[in-house]
């Protein structure tokens, strides 16, 4: 089943045409990585699907609901308000600077939309929130500011808060760029362990051996467009385009 | 005149004073975050009306704002308005001042947020409304704090301005007094009630800073 189809997807910022009629199938279950060079277009794309960007044309559906599709004219044409809210519901995404609230507690930062925005008791909101604290081994980090935490532990909070909400597809825009190198692993493991449990997710990641482990299917994107797409063995192991096979050259030297 | 009645006279004065910081703060600080909004609205007409009022009035001084508010209505519009509106004319040439102040304060601190933080809230599903009253104006406060301090320190020695229109505020009655008695000590006196005034308002905004101190 289709948890997110998106169609001919196209933006641009000015004249900088940045995603090229792109179409992206992500079903249940999976785990979609993309990977690709610096100003290819892949936060531009995850930005378009999580709604924080407009994108200029194409299809955008979630489920059974159509946030946007193209009009005669070429343009897209977005759903009303109250349908984009419930689409806001179906996904969650990680940013790499982690974007916490800094002025909430940690618990609070995971509970306060389970309270504000889903309407949940204060009570219901908790024991959610432990629970996820717990599963990311930060049991003991609840009452702390985020401030107070080492990147890994801000991120690993942000991935509580965004699961708190029970989305159905989780979206990582490189959810370890923005934290030193002995900090990746403990992220790169609270994914792997969200994929083991069959969590939808769709990857933006420069971590070719963790694209390589994780991912059911790679996505290599180049100057907005999809140049190739398959299995981490098809993509990452035998590429098939030059353009794949010139990243990942550079990516090994 | 007795020391009794000159102090007595002074506390007077003193209470106005008081009077006149407290009501200005309490209307200024709300209507300066809605008057941010209008500067910062996309409507251009509303931006650029709060823009000329907001540079009107950092760019005159408050006694002639003051002297407008009070004698405007009557050389304006020929509208004779009862003894109380001294008063009243004080509290709104004061608060129209210092909303202005506090506008552009609000405005930088509200423009220094990062993005992200509204682009969170957005994905986890917060209202606009929601977004700005839990996750931003927290922060914004936060960061605004130290210059709503020093506002607030000039306010307190501003209400003395109040005297052009004959508002009988502390410092009014000092001058009153001094010339009376021919004495400098009444100056003095009010002097050191300025001072302890601001040491106050320094101690009040310093425990406020603490307490917003428990997140970065
Ligand atoms: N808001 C914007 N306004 C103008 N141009 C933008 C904007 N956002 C992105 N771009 C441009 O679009 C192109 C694609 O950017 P994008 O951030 O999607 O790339 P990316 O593949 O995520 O790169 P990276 O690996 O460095 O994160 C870049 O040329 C970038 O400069
Ligand atoms: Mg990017």
């Amino acid at each position: 089943m289709a948890l997110l189809q998106i169609n001919n997807m196209r933006k641009s910022f000015a004249d900088l045409e940045v995603i090229k009629d792109i179409t992206l199938k992500v079903n249940k279950g999976e785990v979609v990585a993309i990977i690709g060079p610096s100003g290819s277009g892949k936060s531009t794309l995850l930005r378009c699907a999580t709604l924080l960007e407009r994108m200029d044309s194409g299809e955008l559906i979630y489920l059974d609901k159509k946030a946007a599709y193209t009009d005669d004219s070429g343009k897209a044409v977005y759903a009303p308000q109250e349908i984009l809210k419930q689409v806001r519901g179906y996904f969650g995404l990680v940013f790499q600077s982690f974007n916490l609230f800094p002025h909430f507690s940690v618990i609070k930062n995971v509970t306060d939309a389970l309270v504000i925005v889903q309407k949940k008791s204060k009570e219901e909101a908790y024991s959610i929130g432990r629970e996820l604290l717990a599963k990311m081994g930060l049991s003991d980090k609840e009452n702390a500011y985020p401030y107070q935490l080492s990147g890994g532990q801000q991120q690993r909070v942000s991935i509580a808060r965004a699961l708190a909400l029970n989305p159905h597809i989780l979206f990582f825009d490189e959810p370890t760029s923005a934290l030193d190198p002995e900090l990746t692993g403990e992220i790169l493991k609270v994914i792997r362990d969200l994929a083991a449990e069959h969590m939808t997710m769709v990857i933006v990641t420069h971590e070719m051996n963790f694209a390589r482990d994780v991912a059911d299917r790679v996505i290599f994107m180049d100057d907005g467009v999809i140049v190739e797409e398959g299995t981490a063995d098809q993509v990452i192991n035998h590429p098939k385009q030059e353009r794949t096979k010139a990243f990942l050259n550079r990516f090994n030297n | 005149m007795e020391w009794s009645v000159i102090l007595n006279k002074l506390a007077e004065g003193m209470v106005v004073s008081i009077v006149i910081f407290v009501l200005t703060l309490l209307l200024s600080l709300p209507l300066g975050l809605i008057v941010a909004f209008g500067r910062m609205s996309r409507n251009f007409l509303l931006r650029n009306f709060i823009k000329l009022y907001i540079s009107i009035m950092r760019g005159t001084p408050l006694m002639l704002q003051l002297m407008v508010v009070y004698f405007g209505p009557y050389y304006v519009f020929r509208i004779r308005l009862p003894n109380e509106y001294r008063f009243i004319a004080v509290i709104i040439g004061f608060v129209i001042n210092y909303a202005a102040y506090f506008a552009e304060i609000y405005r930088g601190g509200i423009e220094s947020m990062p993005v992200g933080q509204y682009e969170a809230a957005y994905i986890l599903g917060y209202s606009k409304t929601q977004t700005f009253m839990r996750i931003i104006l927290p922060q914004v406060i936060k960061r605004i704090l130290p210059s709503i301090t020093n506002e607030t320190i000039t306010l307190v020695k501003d209400t003395s301005l109040a005297q052009v229109i004959s508002v009988s505020e502390m410092f009014t009655q000092a001058r009153a007094i001094a010339s009376r008695e021919a004495s400098v000590l009444p100056f003095f006196a009010a002097g050191v009630f300025y001072y302890i005034f601001n040491y106050i308002v320094a101690f009040a905004m310093e425990w406020f800073e603490k307490k917003l101190s428990y997140f970065r």
